[in-house]
């Protein structure tokens, strides 16, 4: 096990920069995962790590030695990649034995440890296979199989679920995380779905074009985004953005977002009529107390919540309440933002202001 | 609805109608020769004579004739060297073709030339190169003092031999090579990502990852270039009819050889005829020993 560090990595292909500066650490064990939108540089900064890419300029660190220059089979990494990679002329007892054959170790070892994934991850009847003749879950397996025979350093994973349906990938997600906390190898996980990076992540790095976002816990990430960038990727329905102008009301500070329309908005010390985003998370909207109209436009209840989507001065907002309601589209109801649970942004910078 | 039209409906009776006509060419134009060609070998036809039927007797001579049988080990020797050759080389070729070079498109373009000039005139132009008094080989090496005098290429049993086969690789090595080099376009990039990173060497992921992923397709290709080879005719015909000394007579040459100038028709459909047997067992050892293996089988991509 070790500590991966990323000191100021950039990655340009031809003149193309894609990663502009990147500085990451993680700690040995922990499990962080980049996420971000298709095209941020997540997928290269990761082959970067593990070797498959050149580094442009900057410094990445394997334990304490610098591996920038380091092949791929040097670094001590395993990575799963997103559609397995496995060898489909191999059986699967063989894709596992791959690496430690071609390292020369004697055939007891290799037993012993190909025997031991193999338990860990429940694929002892199928060792004879060939990979066609294995499901979507179980190819999965395999991958990680093949990466967890080696004992490496690090676990590097290329969005290893994105080609499951959706019950299996709730399920290996789990098995994933549980795997982590058996063998606390230090993992990097790359993915789009920001619902993984919460459940599954030590700690999230929110990437978009080729830029570090924010770097922290998942649920630091949800209660402060640094930006509107972070506050609308994390969270799920994403979080409701209203541009107003700032006001002094009611004895504290409100966002006018149309003339007889002001939401009530957190302490900060902005002038009176500066622009600003103010941001509310759809399961912070009180319903049915007093506050902003908003007229229903859909209603979707999904047995454990209800979402409801509506119109509050012509912007597109969405509620979630755990309540059943019984509103019809066309109705007016009263929207309020709880306390202390809204944010403010710059418009022009996407910065958090309060 | 009438008789007539239920009749038509019928898919048991529209099937084979609409396979008739294809049915029909093929009868006529395939195995009528290919019949008469294995009937006339039964008989002592002769040009302008109608054979009689004389069961094996040609058979029964080709096996003591000592012309029939070089013809035989030429063929079999011809074959093999000259497609172990068309393989190295081919897959050679296309590992380079694979790679990220300059003008890629262009250069495979010109790599297929050798396929698409037609035989004769491929043949010609070594007949040129290989001539006796005005060789172009002969003549670098004599002037860059390798040597004192002319090769004669074709006029020397093995070194007709050896030329001719020379001639067939460069025509059969494009074939080989473009095919296996859209066989190696088929194997994902992540593949030897994955062996790099299981540490494999450049040569060990060309030994475990390359050479099993293409073997489907070598297979295929070879079964090709064997059977073109074997049955070769106008690349010799053009170059040395059989000459010298009968040194690089193949079986097909020396079928055309007895049966039209010789105007021994039977003697020549046996030798035409004697051939299918290897061939038959050239694609049965791919079909059955190479083209589809286990890893291939079994299971959807689920």
């Amino acid at each position: 096990m070790a500590s991966v560090e990323l000191r100021q990595v950039r990655k340009s292909f031809g003149s193309t920069p894609v990663v502009h500066g990147v500085d990451v650490s993680i700690a040995d064990g922990e499990f962080v995962v980049l996420v971000g939108p298709s095209g941020c540089g997540k997928s290269t900064l990761l082959r970067m790590i593990a070797g498959l890419e050149e580094i442009t300029s900057g410094e990445i660190r394997i334990g304490d030695r610098v591996v920038n220059d380091v092949a791929p089979k040097q670094r001590d990494i395993a990575m799963v990649f997103q559609n397995y990679a496995l060898y489909p002329h191999m059986k699967v007892i063989d894709n596992m034995a791959f690496s430690m054959k071609l390292a020369g170790r004697s055939q007891e070892e290799i037993h012993a440890r190909v025997d031991k994934a193999a338990k860990i991850l429940g694929l002892t009847d199928y060792l004879d296979r060939y990979p066609r003749q294995l499901s979507g879950g179980q190819r999965q397996r395999v991958a990680m199989g093949r990466a967890i025979v080696r004992d490496p350093q690090v676990f590097l994973f290329d969005e290893p679920l994105s080609n499951l349906d959706a019950k299996l990938r709730v399920q290996m997600r789990t098995e994933i995380k549980e795997l982590h906390q058996r063998l606390k190898t230090t993992s990097v996980y790359v993915t789009h779905d920001q619902i993984e990076a919460m459940t599954m992540a030590d700690k999230i790095v929110v990437m978009n074009s080729g830029r570090v976002e924010q770097i922290g816990s998942p649920l630091d990430l949800y209660d402060q985004p640094a930006n509107l960038f972070v506050a609308g990727f994390i969270g799920s329905p994403a979080m409701n953005f209203l541009p107003g102008k700032l006001v002094t009301k009611w004895g504290g500070r409100g966002v006018q977002i149309a003339p007889d329309c002001v939401l009530p908005a957190p302490a900060n010390s902005e002038s009176d009529g500066s622009d600003v985003v103010i941001g509310v998370r759809p399961e912070h909207f009180d319903i049915g107390a007093s506050g902003v109209k908003a007229q229903v436009i859909v209603v979707e209840p999904t047995g454990a919540d209800t979402q409801v989507y509506c119109r509050i001065a012509g912007h597109s907002v969405t509620a979630v309440s755990r309540e059943r309601h019984t509103f019809r589209p066309g109705d007016t109801i009263d929207l309020n933002p709880a306390e202390g649970k809204s944010y403010l942004f710059n418009p022009a910078s996407g910065a958090r202001i309060a | 609805m009438s008789a007539a039209s239920r009749f038509f409906d019928n898919r048991n009776v529209l099937g084979p109608l609409f396979m008739l006509p294809a049915a029909a060419l093929l009868l006529f134009f395939l195995t009528y020769p290919l019949g008469l060609g294995v009937w006339l070998g039964f008989t002592d036809a002769k040009i302008g004579r109608v054979g009689e039927w004389i069961g094996i007797e040609n058979y029964e001579f080709l096996v003591t004739d000592s012309v029939f049988r070089l013809s035989v080990f030429n063929t079999f020797l011809y074959t093999l060297v000259a497609s172990v050759f068309k393989f190295v080389l081919g897959l050679w070729l296309a590992l380079l073709l694979n790679k990220h070079i300059p003008f890629k498109s262009f250069v495979r373009a010109v790599v297929l030339l050798p396929f698409i000039v037609p035989t004769v005139l491929s043949a010609i132009a070594f007949w040129w190169i290989y001539d006796a008094q005005f060789s172009i080989v002969s003549w670098v090496l004599v002037k860059m003092g390798v040597m004192d005098h002319y090769i004669n290429f074709l006029g020397e049993p093995n070194l007709a031999r050896m030329s001719t086969i020379i001639a067939n690789v460069w025509r059969g090595v494009p074939f080989v090579a473009i095919c296996l080099l859209a066989g190696l376009q088929t194997i994902p990039p992540s593949m030897y990502e994955a062996a790099s990173i299981d540490g494999a060497t450049a040569f060990q992921q060309f030994r475990y990852i390359t050479l099993p992923m293409l073997s489907p397709i070598i297979a295929v290709v070879m079964t090709f270039s064997v059977l073109f080879t074997f049955t070769d005719f106008q690349l010799i015909w053009v170059l040395t009819r059989g000459g010298p000394i009968n040194a690089t007579h193949l079986m097909a040459t020396l079928s055309f050889q007895r049966a039209i100038p010789g105007g021994a028709l039977g003697e020549g459909a046996a030798i035409a005829t004697a051939m299918i047997p290897f061939l038959l067992a050239a694609i049965l050892f791919s079909y059955f020993g190479l083209q589809r293996r286990r890893w291939q089988q079994g299971g959807s991509d689920r």
